[in-house]
């Protein structure tokens, strides 16, 4: 009766050989002549809810730059679907950046525009469609994100959930293959981050979106994770890489069980040092 | 401007295609079939209408998207007119085909509008109402600047009996920001200004041999009111705005709240120093801007009108009095209270965003050099009744 025809593989189908979607291979990142990050290597499947998590301060969101075209990694190759993205000129990866939905940490709207010209200055700028298709497509955005009816407000009207998803809604905007979102519920209740996840989730099974998020929030996480990367914040290293739920029982990386368990290994550490 | 996306014919896929037929008198059957993707120019959202205006007595809407190839918002803004049209028109719509996804999100779209709906607000209001508004507006805004002026003055109260709470670290560096640090854009600005009144003066006295009192135009003109006015103008553009930004990046920031919180007067920690540094620098600023003044008016005496320098320098002291001298000072001293009061209260009327910063800074420059012009023709007819 019904049929999946959307962007990428539809969840559960099994693709005989599947190319990922990003490789990320020896990538070191730093600032000025320090390095965070050494030797970061993985790769994200099509359909994948990637995780990249770590302590504050770990270099997550330096990475995600990498990944975004923000920053060039020191060394290292970042190569999507198979380009190696930081070896092309800026208008070839400004082509490839158009594949990219980002929702920023604070959202990134653009404060003199309303919602809805937020939304449509990508694509104004990207497609051919007239005004009131784009206002269409807008508006369609923002239902699904739970906006209806917020198109003529400002970003500075909007509490700091919606213009979450205000941003998700932009970066929504061009159906991206690729969705990157850094700390997506850091900053909302319980509640709305519960509510997010799940738009996540089915975004992602229904328009098979691939989607890469950054976080250190563990209910989303475990969540939404299928596969993740923990960035160990000493060493700048990824120390573990897996599904999440597989991390938290099979993981034997003490930093990266008490990361996911929240800190429960060091408490009980320190109960048995104690007299 | 970006670059289109490439239409889907041109990456050799089938272009999103519609068709409508009757399937009995009251059933309409629409069938999409090929790429349905925003790159690839698929039907409008819009022709919905047209299908409902060409059929009016349709009672029953099928929807079949078995043909269907890949999809994306295009296709959902689609169907999703669809539903709407024929909601309010009370048709049945049967969906045959469709993508799974897209039948979850038309969904997730209609329940997540339930949850939270808020109805627009007219934006557009009638004349009266505008000229209501803008008047309420402007005698809050006047409300605000009294309080704020009040609040100052309550602050230097509080300064004089030693209560004031703020860093004197803070005022130091205001002081250098505000005095060493201007030094050169006041010299090349008075100097020139000076230079330029020369030039006006020398034109009309050359005529009547009488270019020595080039230098009774210069000094004059400068010491008592122009120096004073540039010097006002620069630490606006300069000063002013940089407070503006600073205090109102603080406000977006919640910096400025958590002092209140602190029960620290933001009015005392933040905007005394700055306007303290002012009042202190403006008059010393504005001395060193009737130097430059009459320096660029001595080199035009000198070079254009083969003055004796001495005999330039002579006239000017003697054109000036001290009831001059101090009236300019006054000047400066007035023109720095309003340029420090100005930037900070635009700084704190800032609204919490990005582009609420640049209004702000904006905002004081224009309100500073408006205040020093409405103060220099309210200190001119001050003195012009006080016969000085």
């Amino acid at each position: 009766m019904s049929q999946d025809n959307s962007i990428g593989p539809a969840p559960g189908t099994v693709n005989p050989t599947p190319l990922p979607l990003i490789e990320v291979r020896g990538v070191d990142m730093g600032y000025g002549g320090s390095v965070l990050l050494r030797e970061i290597s993985f790769e994200v499947m099509p359909g994948d809810i990637f995780i990249i998590m770590g302590g504050s301060g770990s270099g997550k969101s330096t990475l995600l730059r990498a990944l975004i075209g923000l920053k060039r990694p020191m060394k290292g190759s970042v190569l999507h679907k198979g380009v190696n993205f930081w070896d092309q000129e800026l208008p070839e990866r400004e082509k490839i950046m158009r594949d990219f939905g980002v929702l920023y940490q604070g959202g990134a709207l653009w404060s003199s525009l309303t919602v809805l010209e937020n939304l449509a200055l990508p694509l104004e700028q990207y497609t051919s469609l007239s005004r009131d298709e784009i206002v269409e497509i807008v508006r369609l955005k923002l239902a699904l994100v739970g906006l209806t009816g917020f198109e003529e407000l400002y970003p500075s009207e909007l509490s700091g959930g919606m213009r979450k998803r205000a941003g998700l809604a932009r970066a929504l905007a061009l159906d991206p293959d690729i969705l990157f979102l850094d700390e997506p519920t850091s900053g909302l209740d319980p509640l709305n981050a519960h509510r997010f996840d799940n738009l996540v989730g089915e975004l992602r099974d229904s328009l098979g979106s691939t989607v890469v998020v950054v976080t250190h929030e563990l209910a989303s996480i475990f969540a939404i994770g299928t596969n993740s990367i923990y960035i160990d914040g000493e060493t700048g290293t990824v120390t573990a890489q897996g599904d999440p739920k597989r991390l938290l029982k099979e993981s034997t990386d003490f930093t990266v069980r008490n990361f996911l368990t929240r800190g429960s290994l060091e408490d009980a550490d320190n109960e048995g040092r104690q007299p | 401007m970006g670059s289109k996306k490439t239409p889907a014919a041109a990456q050799g896929r089938e272009i999103g295609q519609l068709s409508v037929e009757r399937l009995d008198p009251a059933t309409l059957c629409i069938k999409l079939a090929g790429d349905w993707r925003l790159a690839g120019d698929p039907p409008s959202s819009l022709h919905v209408d047209t299908i409902f205006q060409d059929n009016p007595d349709a009672k029953a809407i099928i929807v079949d998207g078995h043909t269907l190839g890949g999809w994306d918002s295009s296709l959902l803004a689609f169907l999703r007119r669809i539903h709407q049209r024929a909601s309010e028109k009370g048709i049945q719509v049967q969906s045959e085909g469709l993508p799974e996804g897209s039948q979850r999100l038309l969904e997730r779209a209609r329940s997540a509008s339930k949850q939270i709906t808020l109805q627009n607000q007219p934006r557009r209001q009638d004349f009266l109402t505008t000229v209501g508004s803008r008047t309420v507006g402007l005698v809050s805004s006047a409300r605000e600047t009294f309080e704020f002026i009040g609040e100052v003055f309550v602050a230097m109260v509080r300064l004089c009996s030693g209560k004031a709470t703020f860093r004197k670290v803070d005022l130091g560096l205001f002081l250098q920001q505000t005095g060493a640090q201007a030094l050169p854009i006041v010299s090349l600005i008075s100097a020139l200004v000076g230079l330029i009144l020369a030039f006006v003066g020398a034109v009309q006295l050359r005529a009547f041999g009488a270019q020595i009192y080039v230098a009774d135009l210069v000094g004059i003109g400068m010491v008592r009111v122009m120096g004073a006015i540039m010097a006002g103008i620069i630490m606006a553009g300069r000063t002013g705005a940089s407070y503006a930004a600073q205090i109102g990046t603080m406000q977006v920031n919640e910096e400025v709240d958590a002092l209140r919180t602190l029960g620290v007067s933001p009015v005392e920690f933040l905007v005394l120093p700055r306007v303290l540094a002012l009042m202190i620098m403006m008059p010393l600023l504005t001395v060193y801007a009737d130097i430059m003044g009459v320096l660029g008016g001595l080199i035009v005496g000198v070079l254009v009108l083969d003055l004796n320098p001495i005999v330039y320098l002579n006239e000017t002291i003697q054109a000036l009095t001290l009831t001059t001298v101090w009236i300019g000072v006054f000047h400066g001293a007035v023109f720095g209270l309003l340029v420090g009061i100005f930037g900070c209260l635009k700084g704190m009327q800032c609204s919490r965003s990005a582009s609420g910063v640049g209004y702000a800074t904006t905002s004081a420059v224009v309100t500073g050099i408006v205040a020093i012009i409405v103060a220099t023709a309210i200190i001119t007819i001050g003195c012009n009744i006080l016969g000085i």
